[in-house]
């Protein structure tokens, strides 16, 4: 291979000596900065945890406040995965997530992973309700009082129509991770509406900033608890309330969406293991308005973990409840 | 976002012949009978066969493709498959990234120090900038990556630049050797053109989920799927550096008795290297935009600061590392263009160093490299960069104002701009291609590719539509497809205007360049959340982050064309009294009609890649299927089929746009699908 390629043959020697001192120096640099990093907190009947990070401010906060007890008061090493929630479900069958702190609903991966696979297990009720519905900003339901009633939605379709909705009012949803019945919803509810997909939570988040900052009519797919909720405190349509059943069939739902008692999910390796971890996985909980104190530090620019910090010394006997 | 040059052999070109005037003029009549029946069939049979799908309805197709998920996690464990392949593949791919990232980044036991300090790697960096290029680049490395400490970013960009270091060796090591067999063997090429074409036109989000579930979460998927993604620009031009070595040099070594092995390694590879070395630096920038997507499955590195800011819509701090990854490309691209020019055969004598000084020079900063190095192993501002320089903050806090801003005070403006384009162009459109019936659609665009490119496109189209109906996915695909036209032929006009400026004027040239670059190399992620706040969650925001992504490209060809026509030809026009704009009409855009017909090739295919990232901001159609299926494990299946709708629909694109290139007349990219 002598002429291959000038490139390479300059390059491997180069790329060969560096190495070579590389390997060198990690021999004799014996006071070198970085061998003092671990070795503070070593109380090792926890080991290591690892906890996915779905990236929303509320999980962050509810992850934050985890993962500050589980270090400081446990000993445990918690590593963090920056995921989403579909593949945080699959770490669970990989062995490489072991917790997810805060999940919505997710009926499909809590069949797949936990009735058929066992490779999951539920952890019980964080605390937290969850509310997904459908949202008008707060000017809106200001100037229209009777907006909030779906009943009324038909009379405002006008209002809501732009260039993507083909004449009728518009929809818009969100996030595609959340399961939405939108769809059936205006044709089962005979409103004279069309389902835009917005395609992400940013880009759902920033229409309504828009739509609250310029006075323009907007109607969208949202949910709480939500860190935007505390910047642009939205107003919620009430469609059909919902009843046990009346969402059984996709198709034919013409119901509100059901209230969700947001839980925690652990891998089973982790649950069996008897860790500490374990057990604080399964006792923790608080409620919306802890989560929101938390999540609006980390919103107003605090680190995670100093916010959580604040928190738990501020909420000791909640945190000394979860460790009994 | 496919990659930054597909080379292809220009598709079969049609015997020139006397009749040639004859055959212009059956393909204009076929092509306007072809217009005439579509629009006769929308009007009388508007709204019926058009296949349309709602977002939340799945076919048994789709269904039978969600159990795939399943299948892979049951198997796992068990299968020969994974024990003997795959699992040891990704243990061997985790070590290397795992010594690259504990070398300039972090050691994977947590530590956040890394072998060697900033300053070390810097130093390190700029050596082998510096022994494989010049040094301007090597100056320019050191610049840069003292900078990203500056941006508070130097741990984030130091594990980026370990993955795609990782990624680019194993590119590499797969790459050159396929490439070299795809350039000496027939067979090897027929076979290998189609899978490359298809991975690069796969969208990422359709593998990214399975990779994740095959390969685990973390740094190896993340290079797995980076290798995917960059190793078909090396393969091609390696090949196509093969190829293109002239005949009689090829003779005259055979003639002298070489064999197959002394040919290749004497002659082939000697002078296809700039070739090949041009492949290296495509695929580097294709890695480098690759690693930042994997953000999703958990690499660590710039893309993790881009993909959490955009979750809370903080413009400021994605822009901070969008900046951050635009520099680090500049760089990689520089330093493996010096490479290339330092690899061109008779460079070494213009040099300016003989061989020997030059090996003195290289010897005695190596020295120096290794003090510094030391020393950042034991000094801690050298180890870590002092946060008291860091000046990321300020950035973001400077850029999220000024998007504040912008945001504020143009939206009136943006907004009706985005409605009459919208209501004026793209909802006629759409309409047109969603509302006429499927089957009559078929029959109109396969007329046009008999038109165009004879019985075998014609074939090969219809084939690709059978395809995309077959997937239950034919109303999502037009809604995609009238976005993605619309966009071009955006693309195209700001190619030609801005393509001819920089054509005709360096000083021009020189000024666009650095932004072309950044418009290429910027994430997505990073600007669509300041163009939701002027746009919307629109169709139209989707079509201005397309033209953003895919306009360089366009208007970088075009330059190259402009600029390659001979300047005799065009001081004889100007001398003969021709005005500038008879000049570029008559003489420049004429001949530079095959690179403009490459451009629309490219522009299209550019296009064709943001259709999922489109879809994060409101295009819907085929992208929307892939993000839903990328996050929601009901609908993988149907994601897994608009993924291969996509794949279809590009390559029915790029068989039309360069069979209409490769046919003698009119200007090209002027016609109808």
């Amino acid at each position: 291979m002598s002429r291959t390629a000038g490139l390479l043959k300059r390059s491997l020697p180069a790329a060969a000596a560096t190495v070579g001192a590389l390997m060198l120096l990690t021999g004799c640099g014996g006071a070198a900065v970085n061998q003092s990093a671990p070795g503070a907190a070593a109380k090792t009947d926890c080991g290591t945890v690892n906890v996915a990070l779905n990236a929303w401010v509320g999980y962050t906060a509810d992850a934050a406040v985890y993962n500050y007890v589980a270090t400081n008061k446990l000993g445990c090493t918690v590593v963090e995965k920056n995921l989403n929630e579909q593949i945080s479900w699959q770490g669970f069958a990989s062995g490489q997530v072991d917790v997810i702190i805060e999940n919505w609903g997710h009926d499909d991966l809590t069949k797949q992973y936990i009735t058929d696979q066992k490779v999951a297990v539920d952890a019980g009720p964080t605390g937290n309700v969850g509310h997904i519905g459908w949202y008008v900003p707060p000017w809106m339901a200001a100037k229209y009082p009777d907006i909030t009633d779906g009943k009324n939605l038909n009379k405002y379709a006008d209002l809501f129509k732009t260039s993507e909705s083909a004449g009728k009012g518009q929809v818009l949803d969100g996030d595609p991770a959340f399961v939405t019945n939108d769809e059936a919803l205006v044709k089962n509810l005979n409103l004279d509406y069309k389902v835009v997909f917005s395609g992400s939570e940013a880009a759902l988040i920033q229409s309504f900033r828009t739509a609250e900052a310029n006075k323009t009519p907007l109607l969208g797919y949202f949910y709480d608890p939500q860190w935007f909720l505390s910047e642009v405190p939205l107003v919620k349509v009430e469609l059909p309330a919902w009843t046990p059943g009346c969402d059984a069939d996709p198709e034919k739902v013409a119901c509100d969406y059901p209230e969700y008692k947001l839980n925690k999910v652990i891998s089973k390796k982790l649950a069996d293991s008897g860790s500490p971890a374990a057990k604080l996985a399964t006792a923790f909980n608080w409620t919306n308005e802890d989560q929101n104190s938390v999540a609006k530090d980390i919103q107003g620019g605090m680190k995670p973990d100093a916010a959580a910090k604040k928190w738990v010394d501020a909420n000791g006997s909640v945190v000394d409840g979860w460790l009994k | 976002m496919a990659t930054l040059l597909q080379d292809r052999p220009a598709a079969a070109r049609p015997a020139r012949s006397p009749v040639a005037g004859r055959r212009v003029s059956r393909r204009t009549w076929l092509l306007l009978a072809a217009a005439v029946l579509w629009l006769l069939g929308f009007l009388l049979l508007r709204g019926t066969g058009t296949l349309a799908l709602p977002a939340s309805e799945l076919t048994d197709l789709h269904r039978s493709l969600n159990r795939f998920n399943g299948w892979i996690a049951e198997n796992r464990d068990g299968n020969p498959v994974f024990m003997y392949i795959l699992t040891p593949l990704r243990s061997a791919v985790g070590l290397v990234a795992g010594f690259f990232m504990a070398v300039f980044a972090a050691s994977p036991t947590g530590e956040v120090i890394p072998v060697l300090g900033w300053l070390g790697t810097v130093a390190v960096l700029t050596w082998i900038a510096f022994a494989v290029g010049n040094i301007r680049v090597a100056l320019l490395t050191a610049v840069v990556f003292t900078f990203f400490g500056i941006q508070g970013l130097f741990v984030d960009a130091a594990y980026t630049f370990a993955l795609v270091l990782t990624a680019v060796l194993l590119t590499l090591i797969v790459g050159i050797p396929l490439g070299v067999l795809a350039g000496t063997s027939n067979r090897v090429q027929k076979v290998v053109t189609p899978v490359l074409d298809f991975m690069q036109t796969m969208p990422t989000f359709v593998y990214l989920a399975p990779l994740a579930l095959i390969f685990l979460i973390g740094p190896a998927s993340a290079v797995i799927a980076t290798v995917i993604y960059a190793a078909p620009p090396v393969i091609r031009l390696t090949s196509h550096g093969i190829r293109s070595i002239p005949d009689n040099t090829r003779e005259a070594s055979d003639s002298l008795g070489t064999t197959g092995w002394q040919r290749l390694h004497t002659v082939q590879l000697p002078m296809a290297r700039r070739t090949i070395v041009m492949g290296i630096n495509q695929s580097t920038m294709a890695a480098l935009s690759m690693v930042t997507i994997a953000a999703l499955i958990a690499a660590p590195g710039l893309g993790q600061v881009v993909v959490v800011a955009l979750q809370s819509l903080d413009v400021g701090t994605a822009v901070n590392a969008g900046l951050a990854i635009v520099l680090m490309a500049i760089v990689l691209d520089r330093v493996t263009t010096a490479a290339s020019q330092r690899a061109e055969p008779g460079a070494r004598r213009a040099r300016r160093l003989s061989g020997r000084a030059r090996y003195v020079v290289l010897a005695g900063t190596l020295l120096l490299t290794f003090g510094i190095v030391q020393v950042s192993r034991t000094i801690l501002w050298a180890a870590v960069f002092p946060a008291r320089l860091n000046f990321g903050a300020a950035i973001s806090d400077g850029v999220t104002a000024a998007s504040g801003w912008l945001q504020a005070n143009l939206y009136f403006l943006t907004h009706s701009f985005r409605e009459s384009v919208t209501v004026g162009i793209l909802n006629p459109f759409q309409s047109l291609l969603t509302e006429t019936p499927f089957y009559l659609l078929v029959v109109v665009i396969a007329i046009a590719a008999y038109a165009i490119g004879g019985w075998k496109l014609a074939a090969v189209t219809t084939f690709c539509l059978a395809v995309i109906v077959s997937l239950g996915l034919w109303n999502d695909a037009m809604v995609t497809l009238a976005s993605t036209l619309l966009a071009t032929v955006i693309v195209m006009l700001l190619g030609v205007v801005f393509g001819v400026a920089m054509g005709r004027s360096s000083r021009i040239d020189a000024a666009m360049r650095p932004m072309l670059d950044a418009g290429q190399t910027m994430p997505a992620f990073v600007y669509l959340v300041p163009f939701l706040g002027l746009f919307g969650a629109t169709r139209f925001t989707a079509i201005v982050a397309a033209i953003i992504y895919a306009a360089p490209v366009a208007i970088k060809i075009t330059a190259d064309g402009i600029a390659a026509i001979s300047p005799t030809v065009v001081e004889a026009a100007v001398s003969s009294g021709s005005t500038p704009w008879q000049v570029i009409s008559k003489v420049q855009l004429p001949m530079a009609r095959k690179t403009l017909a490459l451009a629309a090739n490219q522009g299209l295919m550019y296009v064709l890649a943001m259709v999922v990232i489109g879809a994060l901001v409101g295009a819907g159609g085929l992208g929307y299927d892939v993000v839903a299926g990328f996050v929601q494990s009901s609908v993988f299946g149907k994601g897994l089929a608009a993924g291969l709708a996509i794949v279809f629909l590009g390559i029915l694109l790029d068989r039309i746009t360069q069979a209409a290139a490769a046919t003698p007349g009119r200007k090209p990219g002027a016609r109808k699908t």
